[in-house]
């Protein structure tokens, strides 16, 4: 997702000459093709994050279009009160870029497992929050967030992330859901880089007899209330996956749309990262969503329980 | 001359006393110890243009200490950005002037504030734009001496001169009474001018009741040099003598005989 970050965004920077790049030194084997292609709009803050943003809006406010990049933590957590009060109090143009969403960082430990990012940024006003699930979609998202004025966040795994899309995505757009896979008995909902968890699981659900839709959800907010309402009223279950706590996360989100849905009898099912285990454990990260029951396998598992339960 | 900007620090100071004892809001003692911060900076200083407050080559101005709101709104009505009757309305119900800084469809207000240590990152932004872009407009920002707590302000203060950002002048009004108690008491900030020497800054320490040494530290600028720090000293409630270094006007606010006799004051100067 990183490569797939940065080739678009040195694309954009080409043709948009108020694009700027900030970062709290973090970026090695990242940032640099962007450093030298346009070094007069790429400044290294140093280890400073509310500098970064203060100085990112104050840049947004001279009419700059600006993004800022950083460990995902550090980048929204650290800083959140300058994200809150300059920009998007003054629907500043900053988008910041969390590298390492969810449980990327692995054995790395918990000061750098952003999983509660998207509970703090989809809280402010203004913003909008974008995870997207592979690279293909990583390049859309950076292409929608340049093009966008006002704050963002790009919640990015790390590198490497296999492509789910066959190719370039297409339909997606900001406030849109996008799906994937067709299914009748249950529909997986799933954000940031458990996209392709998702497409595991309803592989596996479907040798078992059960027909799993899979709809990716970048968007966190704006949210598709709209499509969340329409599964909620077509199917029995609603699974929901990210790599972030349950609280405020895309399954809250999804819940409320769930339940204001007239007349649906679909359930909640969501797959989200245990804080209690998250805090106390060394895993890889695959190790840790095999502990917290959000791996393929599990998912499956749990989605054929539940619909189990529900007959 | 310095008639000009001391007739404006009246006309403010006494705009500002009635806003707050009429609305009962806190931190006349903040405002007043700035009020000739600002009167030189917009009587002599600053390229504005009120009828067009956006105009793109504007010298900019935030107010990171954003209590202090109450006196900005003055100095902006005395400059011709908004009508009296805005003053009158100050924190009631959907006027536009909020108790802290807001930007919100207010002419002439370049950012809000009110949480502390925002507004030098915010105001390096803006410097760093116009040098970026050749610029010939110049970022000025209103520092408490309170709010050097914050860690937030010393990373801007290492960053603006590491990008040598000529093009911005930062003012504390150094009237060493924070929040809580004095600055020597809380937390003290000395040797404070050597701090911002020790950063990069240029420093200049005046008198910041002193119109003529205020303008003279903030008329000129090297573009090409080091950002400048004017560590000005002030007295907290300046020009109101019962008001004058007492830590009780951070919160208080006048009593009608008070805003009287307070008047009375600030007019025979």
């Amino acid at each position: 997702m990183r490569t797939a970050f940065i080739e678009t965004l040195v694309a954009e920077a080409a043709t948009d000459p108020s694009l700027f790049l900030l970062n709290g030194d973090l970026g090695y084997s990242v940032l640099e093709s962007f450093a030298e292609k346009f070094p007069g709009r790429y400044i290294n803050v140093g280890v400073a994050e509310q500098n970064m943003i203060g100085v990112a809006a104050g840049l947004a406010m001279a009419c700059k279009n600006v993004f800022v990049y950083s460990i995902a933590n550090f980048a929204t957590l650290r800083c959140l009160e300058q994200i809150r009060n300059d920009v998007c109090y003054h629907n500043a143009n900053v988008t910041v870029v969390g590298v390492g969403g969810g449980l990327s960082y692995g054995t790395q430990g918990y000061t750098h497992h952003a999983v509660e990012d998207i509970a703090a940024m989809r809280a402010l006003p203004n913003i909008a929050v974008l995870c997207p699930g592979d690279p293909a979609e990583t390049r859309w998202a950076t292409r929608a967030l340049v093009q966008r004025k006002g704050p963002g966040y790009l919640r990015l795994g790390k590198a490497g992330e296999p492509q789910v899309h066959p190719g370039a995505v297409e339909g997606l757009a900001i406030g849109k859901a996008l799906r994937l896979k067709d299914g009748a008995d249950v529909t997986l909902i799933s954000t940031g880089n458990m996209l392709q968890t998702a497409m595991q699981a309803a592989e596996r659900l479907a040798a078992s007899g059960i027909a799993a839709g899979v709809v990716s959800m970048p968007c966190v907010k704006p949210l598709d209330a709209d499509f969340i309402r329409g599964e909620a009223g077509r199917v029995r279950l609603v699974g929901v996956l990210e790599e972030h706590v349950r609280h405020g996360g895309l399954a809250e989100a999804v819940a409320l749309h769930v339940a204001e849905c007239p007349g649906t009898k679909a359930r909640l099912l969501s797959c989200h990262v245990n804080d209690t285990i998250a805090s106390g454990l060394v895993g890889s990260q695959q190790q840790l969503r095999e502990l917290m029951e959000i791996d393929a396998a599990a998912v499956a598992r749990r989605v054929a329980d539940a619909l189990a339960a529900k007959a | 001359m310095t008639i000009e900007s001391i007739a404006f620090s009246k006309r403010i100071r006494a705009h500002a006393l009635r806003m707050v004892q009429r609305t009962n809001s806190s931190h006349i003692g903040s405002g007043l110890s700035m009020a000739d911060i600002i009167s030189v900076l917009y009587a002599k200083v600053m390229q504005v243009r009120p009828q067009e407050p956006d105009w793109a080559g504007r010298d900019r101005f935030l107010l990171s200490k954003g209590h202090a709101a109450a006196m900005l709104y003055a100095a902006l009505h005395e400059s011709g950005f908004f009508p009296q009757d805005w003053l009158e309305r100050y924190c009631e119900f959907g006027s536009p002037l909020a108790g802290h800084v807001t930007h919100c469809k207010v002419p002439g207000v370049e950012a809000s504030s009110g949480s502390l240590g925002h507004g030098l990152g915010l105001a390096c932004g803006m410097a760093l734009a116009g040098k970026v872009d050749k610029a010939s407009w110049r970022v000025f920002v209103v520092l408490s001496d309170g709010e050097c707590d914050e860690g937030s302000i010393w990373e801007a203060a290492m960053f603006a001169p590491f990008h040598k950002l000529g093009n911005l002048t930062a003012i504390v009004d150094y009237n060493k009474i924070q929040s809580f108690g004095t600055v020597a008491e809380v937390l003290d900030l000395e040797p404070f001018a050597d701090k911002w020497r020790a950063f990069g800054w240029q420093v200049t320490e005046v008198d910041g009741h002193d119109h003529a040494a205020l303008e003279a530290a903030l008329a000129t600028r090297d573009f090409n040099g080091p950002p400048h720090l004017i560590l000005a000293h002030t007295v907290k409630g300046k020009g109101v003598s019962f008001m004058e270094n007492k830590l009780m006007w951070h919160y208080k606010s006048p009593s009608p005989e008070q805003l009287a006799e307070a008047l009375k004051e600030v007019e025979a100067g």
